[in-house]
Formats: C-alpha cells, structure tokens, sequence
C-alpha cells in the first residue's frame, strides 16, 4: 500500500520543488552566487530524496504492483476541453524519473565552479531547475495535454541555454533545436487533438483513450495517421534520422551542462513518449509503422556511426553518437516485444548516464585545452591520467562493453529484432538485426579512435608545458562518480531496471492493466 | 518406500560435493583484487603483485580442490549404480540430476547385450518433463576402447536469476539466469588458467620491475584472470557473451600497456576491432539459439535442444557459421587471425597468459562448450569436409608458413598459435573432441613456456625479439632458458614423448583416414592438412632455435640468465611439458595405457547425456604416430642442416634465403606473399577500414551537411521570408504580448539575451502553432 502522504502529494511536490526554489532564487540578487549555487542545489537534492522515498515506497509495494500506476492524483484543470491534472508513476516511468532526480543535481554540482561564459549563476540555474520540472512532469504525467504542456516547457530552457551560454554558433543551433522541435510538438499537438475529437471520448487521459481506441473507436487509417503524426513529434526529440540534424549543432553549441541535461534526460522525452503514449493508445498503428520506424532506426545506426567517423571535434562526435545509441532505443521500441522494449528503457537510461558522462568529460576536457579538435589533443592520460582513465573507462561503456550498462540497451534490442511481435515482418527485422549487430562494430571504431587520438599518445607540442592541465577537480568527482558506479552496477545487475520495467511493459503488450 | 529410499542412497552416493557451490568464488575472489590493486595498493604502499599473486594463488589451490573433487565425483557417478537396484531409475531421476546419470548407467547395463545402445540422460531440471523417449540418442554410443562403457555426470549448474524478461515466469517469460557451470571441460580450463596466471604474475613481478604503470599491470591482469574465469564457468551464452568481451578489453588494455608509442595503441585497436567483427558472429549466432531453443540462454537446455533435434539442422548450421566467426576472430583463425600477431606489442607476459593460453582459446573452448550445436550444425558425425576443419586446416597451415618469414621471436610463436589454435579448431572439426582439448590444455603449458622463455631472452638482449639482429648462440649464456625452451619446442613439434606428441597425434587420428584408426568419418583434407602443419611446425621451430640459441651472438648486449622469478616459472612449464601429455596416452599403450589411459578423456570428455552429442573415438594408431614424428623430425632436421652448413660458410649470418629468393621465381612470389602476410592487412587496415573511415565517412557526412541540412536550411529561409509577411499583416496583437513576457522573466540575462529573442523564434512560432491548427483542420475532414 502506497504511503498516504506520498499517495496524496508525493508527485506534485516532486515535480513542482525545483520550481519553488527558482522562484526562491528570482528574490535573491544575482551578485550572491554561492547562494544561488546553494538554493539550486538544496531544491534539487530536496526533489531527489522525495523521489527516493518515492522509489522506495514504490519497491515495498512489489513487482506485482509494478504494472499499473501508483501515486495516481486527477484533479479537474482545464474543464473545458476536459484536460486533467492526471500524474501517476508505474515501472516504465519509474526509471527516467530518477534518471532525472540524479542528473540535475550532478549538473548544478558540476556548475560550482565551470558557470560557462557570459556567467550569471543565477539565469543559468534557474532555468536549470526550470527544466527540471518540466523533465519530471513529462515523465509523470498520464494526460496528454498536461504532456504537451510539460513537454513544452522543457523547450523554452533549454533554448536559452545554448543561445545564451552556448558556442560561437549558439544562435543558429539555439533557433534550429527550437524550431524543430516545435515543428514535431506542432504534429504531435495535431495527432492528441485529432484523437480528442475522433474518439468522441471528451478526454485526454492517456489509459481512457487506450481503452477507446481498443474498443473500435477509429478507424485503421486514422490510428496510421494519428501515430504518424506521434511519431514525427517524437521522433525528431530522439532523434532520428532523418530529423536529427539539430542534434549535433545543439550539442555542439551547448555548454556542457546543457548537453549533458540534452543528452542524459532530454533526448528520452522523445523515446519515452513512444512507449508511454503512442505505443499504448496505438498498439495495431505501432505494427503497421514498425517496418518503418525499424529502418530508419537502423539507418540512424549506421549512418550516426558514419557521422562519428567523419568528426574532427570531440564533442561533435559524440554528439553524432547519440544519433547511432538511440538508433538502437529505437529498435528495441519497434519490434513491440518484451525484451526490445525493456531494452528501451534500459538504453535510455544508460545512454543518459554514460553519454551524459562524455559530455562531462568533453567540458572538462574544453576547459582545460580550450579546444577539442581531436587532431590537437593527444596524451590525455599522460596530463590528466585520472580524466584520461574515466574517458576509457566511458568509451567503453558506450560501446556496449557487456558488463558495463551500455550492452543492456544493446543486445537485447538486437535479439529482440530477430522475432518481432506478431505482425511484423521477421524477415525484414533480421535484417535490421544484422545491421545494428554490424554498427557495433562501427561504434567501437569510432570511440577507440577517439580515445586512441585524445588519450594515448604522447601530449602535443602546443599542451606539453601548458600549466592549466590539470588533473580532476573536487566537483568534478563529486558530479561523475556516482554515473561511473551506476554504469558498473547496472551493468552487473541489470535486474534493476529489466526486472521494475517489465512487468509495466508485459502488461501493456499482452493486456492486464492498461 | 524401498524405492525411495534406495534413491535417496543414490542421490548420497553421487551427490555433487558442496564445494561445487562455491565455484563463484574463484573470479569473485580475482575481481576483488582487481578492485584491492586499484584503489588501495597505492594507497596503502603495497605491491600490486602481491595481491594479485595472493588471488590467484588462492583460486589456483580452489581450482586444484575443485578439480579433486570433480576426479572423485565421476568416479562415484560412474560407480554410482551399484546403490541402486533396477527398477528404481525413474524415482531417482525426478529426485536428482546426478541421480539421472546413475539411472542412465542403469539403462546402459541393462542394454549391454543389445550392443551398447545407450539412451542419452536430460541433465536439465526434473520440472522442466524430461522425456526420455524423446532423449534417447540414436545410434550406438561407440566407446574407443572396446568393451568399455562410461557414463559422465552432469553438469552442475548452480544459477540464480539475473533478470525477468517478458513478465512473469509462468506466464511465457523468461527468467534470465547466471551461475556457475561445472563440468569436465570448465575444471580443465579453470586449472590451466589459474596456473599460468600464477606462474605469469610470479614471473612479471621481474619482468616489468619498474615499469611506470606497474599497479595497473597488475590490476589489468586480475581483471583479466576473473573475466576468463567468468566466461570459464558460464552456465549460460548469455553470461559467455559478457565473459568474451571482458576478456577482449582486458587484451585491449593490455596490448596497449605502453600507449606511448603509436604502434602499441594501433595493436591493441586492431584487436578489439577484428574481435569486434566476430563479434557480429556471436551475437547473432547466440541470438539464433535463443529463439530456436525456445527462449533460454541455458548452455545445457541449448545443447540438449541440438541433439535432440529441437533446434533443426539448418538452424543449427546458421548459428553454427555464426559463431565460427566469433572463433575466427577470438581463437585466430584464418582470414581474422591478423590481429593476434599484432597484439605481440603486449608485455610478453602478457603475450603468454592471454595471447597464447587462455584468452585466445575462448573460441576453441566455445565450440566444446556448444559442441552439441555445432556436431549437429555441420554433420560432424560421417561427413568428410565441414567449414570448421576446413577453417582450423587453412589456419594451421596458413599460420605456419607465415612463422618462417618473421625475424621477430615472438611473431614466430604468435603465427605458431596462430597455427596451433587451427589444430584445436581442426581437432574439433573432424569430431575429435577430447584431442581438441587435450591440445588446448598441452599447448598452453609449452606455449606459455616458449612465451616466457622469449621474455627470458630479450631480457638478456636489451628487449629485442629480433632473432637476425640480437640473438644467436644464446644458449651458452643462459643454459636454463636454453633447456626449458629447448623441451617446449620439443613438445611443440610434437617430439614422443612429450606433451605435443600425444595431443597432436590424437588429433591426426581423429581425423579417421588412417587405416585403423576410425573416428567420426573421412575427413581426408584435413588430415593433410594436419600432416603438413606437423612438418612445418618443427621446421620453423627448428629455425627460431637456431636463430636464437645457436651459431654466434650476433648483438650488442651482453647477454646473462636471469633471475629465478623468470627462470622458475620455465622449469616447471617445462616439466610440465613433458609430464602434460601421459595424462591422456591411448588405452593400447603398454604398460601405461590400462593403468592411466585415457583417464583425461574420462574427466573432461561427457558422455551419454543428452547435452552432449555421442561421437565416435578414434583409436591410436602406432604406425601413424611414427609417420608423424618421422615427417616432423625429418623437416626439423632438414633446416638444421640447412643452417649447419650456412654457419660453416659465415658463423655471423643470420640467414641466407636471400641468395634462393633471387634465383627462383616461384620462391620469390611465395615469400613477397608471406612478407605481406597474404595481404590480408593491407585489406583490411588499408581497404575497408581506410574507405569506411575514409570516404565512405565523408560522404555520409556531407550527405548530412549538405543534403539533410541544406533541405532544413531551405526551409527555414523560406519559412522566414513568409513569417516576415504573416507577421506584418496578420499578427501583431495576442501572441506577440504573449511571447513578450514570457520573455520578460528571463530577460535578466540582458544583451545576450535580447539578441537570442529577437523576432525569428516567435514568427516561427506563430507559424507553427498557425500551421498545426489548419492541420487539425484538414485532418479532422479527411479522416
């Protein structure tokens, strides 16, 4: 049994404390930075021990109960298009949530002393903990409006972040994440109408439609359209090719603590969305768009590693491979099985840990080289041995060295492509399955290389006598440890994750609770 | 009630003993002295070696009680039959997996008369409805040796669950489990790893002395140990999977120990990346079995799927392919065999432990692991030419030729792994099971005594391995490595009556052409093939020795024997290069052949349960033992002779093929063709990895620049000049005020910040909000 207290105004508070410490910061003058650092901290460790007792009292209620949503809260908001403030958690979103809680504290620790350039402590985390509440609300919420709005807010941050903070082609980035993305939220706005209206159901609940929808409330064509539109929305959050061009320019430009919250929790809104809405409501329109959404899964595969290959700068080059990672997300999604999807989920939440660690990495790398042209750097290991090391130790795990968390989102999306849910053609998938299974290889090329030309070797010229390398600082082991030793854990006991997604994900694949 | 507790007597008889449970322990123990070295030796101001050699001394004694232990409960499980009265087979079976191999004993007897028809027994779980009908293999169960019948315990598997999968168990999901696996073939390795490890650890505490990164060494090496010793004691693929690639990237770390230098790093990427490569093989491969199996990773419930025909052949032959490719490139095997010289860049060491003893078997001990899968896969039984012999045969051949090309001692014993590993695959190609492991458990005590040996040399020559330029009458300097060096090529070469004579004269038997001999068919091809690498061996042998050992010294240093760390270690590979072979001589062998013979096949090799495939057992054959050692010792001395008279004309030439090469234009072509290493790197560094890094990147990368973001470029130019319009004419009230104090909030932020907002983003936004609304428009009308 849910903890009364937690059942009444755990998620709420969960979701809305980062903003009332945003609110706290706006009375504070700007010129008090440790303060402000301080506040943002607080707020964000407060969030992450409520989510922990969340999680905790989750566990107690056992996997038996894992499947359907707990904390559920649906209060009245918008009457009159019927939009409710309808929150809950369940084991699929249980994971991204604390995802989430762990990541931003780890980014306003890491912010102690790296504020990027033009400064002002105060904007910048404001508008961190701003996201935060927007991260957290997309994960919590069970109505597709308050989703959309949620997901929306998340935006408006993060664009002031890359176009304020950001690189020397902030602006164009900054405009070009914004509008691509609306372009997809404009769709997706389109797909959660049109299935208000056509259901005739008056409602946006997320379970309400499902069950309309399986009911035989539309027709084939429209469920095709309607996941269509879904799938552009989402799709181009992930991203996929061939929508991903904002990625690499936003990645690019952003300061690290932006493409670290980008790549760790952002990039899953898209993916999530997928299992938590247009999965769900549209199982028969999820078949018939698997063929589809498999293939350009797998070209992102490829074509991201082929990106990778081809990249000069550090952080563009993972930036690409992010596009490859949640190519793989992707695949897991489209073969609608237990294991693609749970594998999913865990290659999101790996993805978010490990690629948010190289972003992590590339900033400190950038701050101590002001450069990261692979061709510049060299000897990592020689000047900062114990970065050098942590920068191993995450290629590898990012190509999916089994027994480090990466390989959990891998290869059980690739077995899970070998036999596709009923209705989707086996034989194109084993293809697909070939395919990723051929982009490992090409995902251990291009991140040995990079460590090979950024790590080994002996330092440049240029860098040999530089007295600014240095090696780790305090935040900066404060902010990576805790993703190094879940990156180990998970890899080691992926139980944790498999074991809370799968019961949610068997029973909205085979019936049970919806 | 009798029954009952007969079967209970039985089960007392043949129970797995309890330290079987504990098996865990052994890498358990290896990685916390991976994590003691890396966190605490620094800190503490202890040697990293000591606990990595307190670690593995204690899993070598764990592994020695294991294997005591493992002798003792085949014995029992063979002799477990006289606690049970007929009758009484089917309780005991349900009760017990060991129980199950008493029972099959049972049957065995009772059908003796018959002509030792023997039903194969299920090892897997009593609630998993063994059906016996259904397991009972066709044919005879042929025993080598006549008028002997055996039957192996099972496995002992001790799992618990790793993950669920496809929710709960009883409703179609898969409970995903990792154990420990405990059989004949797991013991053999975890005995040899846990020795050589110890006998490497001992041995680089002087060899790398000093070394800059000396605690990572060791900690890299106790990673490695407990990552082979995982993937040893897997109970399921999936488990192996993480195991083969722990073990990769410690060979990763460990080939590019010195990462200084550029050619070191470029090693160990080409290691990882060939391994890589496989690695699409054994993903898939696994994949396959997976689904064919009925959803299990379980080694056992895969092999019994196999063998009794649940997985169809064609099925079998699909995964079989694939994970040969996994072999290939793990195990060296020809066309994926390129990296494994290249890793040579290692600390030899390292090159003895990992790149010619342990890791580099994973794929040999693979195909034994899922033998069952591939005796099915590629009709192993009665056929004459499959892709696995063939693949061993073009190996052992193609990696020996290469050896006598090479002036670096150690590429001369890469290619003979190389070589040697082809002899295993091939062994186990022609159906030959025990010879393939028996050759694995020999060659990897000579092997890691010629390694090491090499190591005691260019210790004494400045660490140069270059045999023409810094080596040459070593052998009245260092008498002790001359000896050891001397009795491992023996072995090598497969001189009687060392290690290497009986495993590799097992093996040419096996391959069943030789009158007399049997086995599991005709395998002509690669019988000459065998042949021809046990001339080759002892002629390149016989070349590296000279080169070494004999004639002047012809470097610059002056040369000495080293201490007892190194020298220790080689006295007792050594010795255990000439004892290694007596504990599998044929059962025909005088005097000792009804005492021991055959007693390694009896310990490592399964039979009659139905996770193993029933093969055929060749019989020695005399005559083709001395063929054999003839055509070896007749090759090996052909090139003594050959530099006996070269030494008599220059004592200070290294070599004289110069002279050959340039008079014959056949030879010329032959060796261009070894010196380029068939080319092979050339196609793979320069032609696909040069074009996929190369243009391929490129172009894929100006596809996006240019194509992708020129189409969102256009678009938002064109979006632009039309918002500019909208927004002039259409739009100034409602949204503009909007948008204006939501940015108000976060204007703080001051130029910078006006700048970012000025105008674009809210005609864009406009536009799109305007644009989906018409859509919802249209939408609602069409549908």
């Amino acid at each position: 049994m849910e903890n009364a207290f937690l059942q009444d105004w755990g998620i709420t508070l969960m979701v809305f404390l980062p903003l009332v410490g945003a609110l706290i910061m706006m009375l504070v003058p700007g010129q008090q930075e440790e303060n402000h650092k301080t506040i943002a901290l607080v707020s964000s460790l407060v969030t992450a021990a409520l989510g922990f007792w969340l999680a905790v009292d989750f566990y107690r209620l056992g996997s038996e109960q894992w499947d359907t949503l707990h904390y559920v809260v649906d209060r009245s908001w918008i009457d009159i298009v019927n939009a409710r403030y309808l929150v809950g958690i369940d084991g699929i979103s249980m994971p991204l949530i604390a995802l989430t809680l762990l990541v931003v504290p780890l980014v306003i620790i890491y912010s102690w002393n790296h504020i990027p350039d033009p400064g002002n402590a105060k904007a910048f985390l404001i508008l961190t903990l701003v996201l935060h509440t927007g991260m957290l609300g997309s994960f919590v919420a069970q109505d597709l409006v308050l989703f959309f709005v949620f997901f929306e807010v998340v935006l408006l941050p993060m664009y002031f972040m890359i176009g304020v903070w950001g690189g020397e082609n902030r602006l164009y980035a900054a405009i070009k994440f914004f509008l691509f993305t609306l372009f997809g939220s404009a769709l997706m706005l389109v797909s959660f109408l049109a299935l208000y209206w056509l259901t005739g159901s008056q409602t946006f609940s997320i379970a309400g439609l499902a069950e309309l929808v399986a009911e035989g409330d539309l027709s084939d064509r429209a469920q095709w359209l309607i996941f269509g539109g879904m799938f552009m929305g989402f799709g181009i959050k992930v991203p996929m090719f061939p929508f991903h061009t904002w990625l690499p320019d936003a990645h690019t430009q952003a300061p690290t603590q932006g493409s670290v919250i980008l790549a760790a929790v952002l990039l899953k809104l898209g993916t999530y969305g997928f299992v938590r809405i247009a999965l769900p409501i549209l199982p028969d329109a999820a078949i018939d768009w698997a063929p589809i959404v498999g293939g350009l899964a797998c070209a992102g595969i490829i074509y991201g590693a082929l990106g990778c290959l081809a990249q000069t700068d550090m952080k563009r080059l993972i930036a690409f491979s992010s596009v490859a990672h949640m190519g793989y997300v992707m695949l897991g999604i489209a073969t609608m099985t237990d294991f693609g999807i749970n594998a999913a989920i865990f290659g999101m939440v790996a993805h978010g840990l490990i690629t948010g660690m190289l972003f992590f990495i590339a900033g400190s790398v950038k701050e101590r080289y002001h450069t990261l042209e692979i061709k510049r750097l060299g000897g990592l290991l020689v000047q900062a041995p114990h970065l050098g090391w942590i920068l191993g130790f995450t290629t590898m795990a990012s190509l999916g060295l089994p027994g480090l968390a990466g390989f959990w989102g891998e290869f059980p999306a690739i077995l899970a492509a070998y036999e596709p849910a009923a209705g989707i053609s086996t034989n194109l998938f084993r293809v697909y399955m070939v395919i990723a299974a051929v982009g490992t290889v090409l995902a251990a090329a291009y991140l040995l290389w990079l460590l090979q030309r950024t790590a080994f070797g002996s330092p440049s010229e240029e860098f040999a006598d530089d007295p600014h390398i240095h090696d780790m600082v305090f935040t900066e082991w404060v902010a990576w440890v805790p993703l190094l030793i879940l990156i180990v854990v998970f890899g080691f006991v992926p139980g944790i994750i498999f074991n809370l997604t799968d019961p949610a994900v068997s029973a909205f694949l085979h019936g049970g609770a919806p | 009630m009798i029954t009952q507790l007969l079967a209970t007597e039985a089960a007392h008889a043949v129970s797995p003993p309890a330290i079987f449970d504990w098996v865990w322990l052994i890498p358990a123990i290896m990685a916390a002295s991976f994590v003691c070295i890396l966190f605490l030796a620094k800190r503490l101001r202890i040697d990293a070696h000591w606990f990595g050699i307190a670690a593995v001394g204690a899993c070598f004694l764990f592994s020695l009680a294991v294997a005591g232990s493992w002798i003792g409960y085949v014995s029992d499980a063979s002799h477990g039959e006289e606690a049970l009265a007929p009758g009484e087979q089917a309780a005991a079976s349900d009760l017990f997996v060991a129980a199950a191999a008493a029972d099959e004993d049972h049957a065995e007897e009772d059908h003796a008369e018959e002509g030792a028809h023997a039903p194969s027994v299920s090892c897997l779980e009593a609630d998993e409805e063994v059906d016996h009908e259904a397991s009972a293999a066709p044919g005879a169960l042929a025993f080598a040796e006549a008028g002997e019948s055996r039957a192996s315990p099972c496995p002992v598997v001790n799992q618990v669950s790793w993950f669920d999968n496809g929710g709960p168990t009883e409703e179609g999901g898969a409970d995903i489990n990792i154990g420990t696996l405990v059989d004949g073939q797991s013991v053999m390795l975890l005995v040899v790893v846990t020795f050589i490890s110890l006998l490497v650890h001992i041995y680089s505490t002087d060899y790398v002395h000093g070394d800059r990164r000396y605690t990572h060494y060791f900690a890299f090496l106790s990673l490695f140990t407990a990552s082979m010793l995982f993937y040893v004691l897997s109970s399921s693929t999936l488990q192996m999977i993480v195991g083969w690639e722990l073990v990769g990237v410690c060979s990763f770390a460990l080939i590019g120990h010195w990462w200084e230098d550029r050619p070191n790093s470029d090693a160990a990427l080409k290691a990882f990346l060939t391994n890589r490569v496989g690695d699409i093989g054994l993903l898939v491969g696994m994949t396959i079995l997976y689904f064919a199996a009925g959803k299990t990773f379980d080694i056992g419930a895969i092999n019994e799927a196999a063998t009794t025909g649940v997985i169809s052949k064609n099925t079998a032959l699909i995964a079989s392919l694939c994970l040969m490719a996994a072999v290939m490139s793990k195990s060296g095997q020809f066309v994926l065999h390129t990296w494994l010289p290249d890793a040579m860049a290692g600390p030899t060491p390292v090159s003895a432990l990992i790149h010619a003893a342990t890791m580099v078997v994973a794929g040999v001990y693979l195909i034994g692991r899922m033998y069952a899968v591939f005796y099915v896969g590629f009709g192993i039984d009665g056929g004459t030419f499959n892709a696995m012999a063939v693949i061993g045969g073009l190996t052992c051949v193609g990696g020996g030729a290469l050896a006598f090309v090479q002036r670096d001692l150690k590429k001369v014993l890469a290619y003979s792994t190389v070589s040697q590993l082809g002899y295993m695959v091939l062994a186990l190609g022609v159906g030959a099971y025990t010879a393939g492991m028996f050759h694995l458990f020999t060659h990897a005590i000579f092997k890691a005594c010629l390694f090491l040996g090499a190591g005691s040399v260019s210790h004494a020559c400045h660490h140069s391995f270059d045999m023409k330029a810094d080596m040459g009458g070593l052998r009245k300097y260092m008498p002790k490595t001359f000896w050891t060096f001397i009795i491992a090529t023996g072995a090598l070469a497969g001189i009687p009556p060392l290690a290497g004579f009986w495993s590799k004269d097992e093996i040419l038997a096996g391959a069943g052409v030789w009158p007399g001999t049997g086995g599991n068919g005709d395998y002509y091809v690669p019988f000459i093939f065998g042949m021809i690498t046990a001339a080759m061996t002892a002629a390149y042998m016989t070349r590296a020795v000279w080169l070494t050992f004999f004639g002047e010294y012809r470097g610059h240093a002056h040369p000495h024997e080293s201490g007892h760390r190194l020298t220790v270690p080689l006295i007792v590979l050594a010795a255990g290069s000439v004892v290694a072979g007596f504990l599998n001589v044929p059962s025909t062998l005088p005097v000792l052949g009804s005492r021991i013979g055959l007693w390694f096949e009896h310990q490592v090799e399964p039979a009659g349960i139905a996770s193993f495939p029933t093969i055929s057992h060749a019989k020695a054959s005399f005559s083709l033992a001395i063929v054999a050692t003839g055509v070896g010792l007749l090759a090996g001395f052909a090139v003594w002779s050959y530099y006996k008279r070269l030494y008599r004309i220059d004592r200070h030439a290294a070599e004289y093929t110069d002279h050959w090469i340039a008079r014959m234009p056949v030879l010329r072509a032959g060796h261009t063709l070894l010196v380029n290493k068939y080319y092979l790197d050339h196609l793979y560094t320069g032609v696909i990895a040069g074009s996929v890094k190369g243009w391929v990147a490129r172009a894929a990368y100006w596809f996006n620049q240019n194509v992708l973001d020129g189409v969102v470029n256009g678009v938002g130019i064109g979006t632009a000049a039309v918002g500019r319009f909208v927004y002039k004419y259409v739009d100034q009230a409602g949204i503009d005020g909007a948008v204006n104090a939501s940015g108000a909030g976060a204007s703080e932020s001051g130029q910078l910040l006006r700048k970012v907002q000025s105008g674009k983003v809210r005609q864009y936004a406009v536009l799109m909000f305007g644009a989906a609304a018409v859509l919802v428009g249209i939408f609602i009308v069409a549908v």
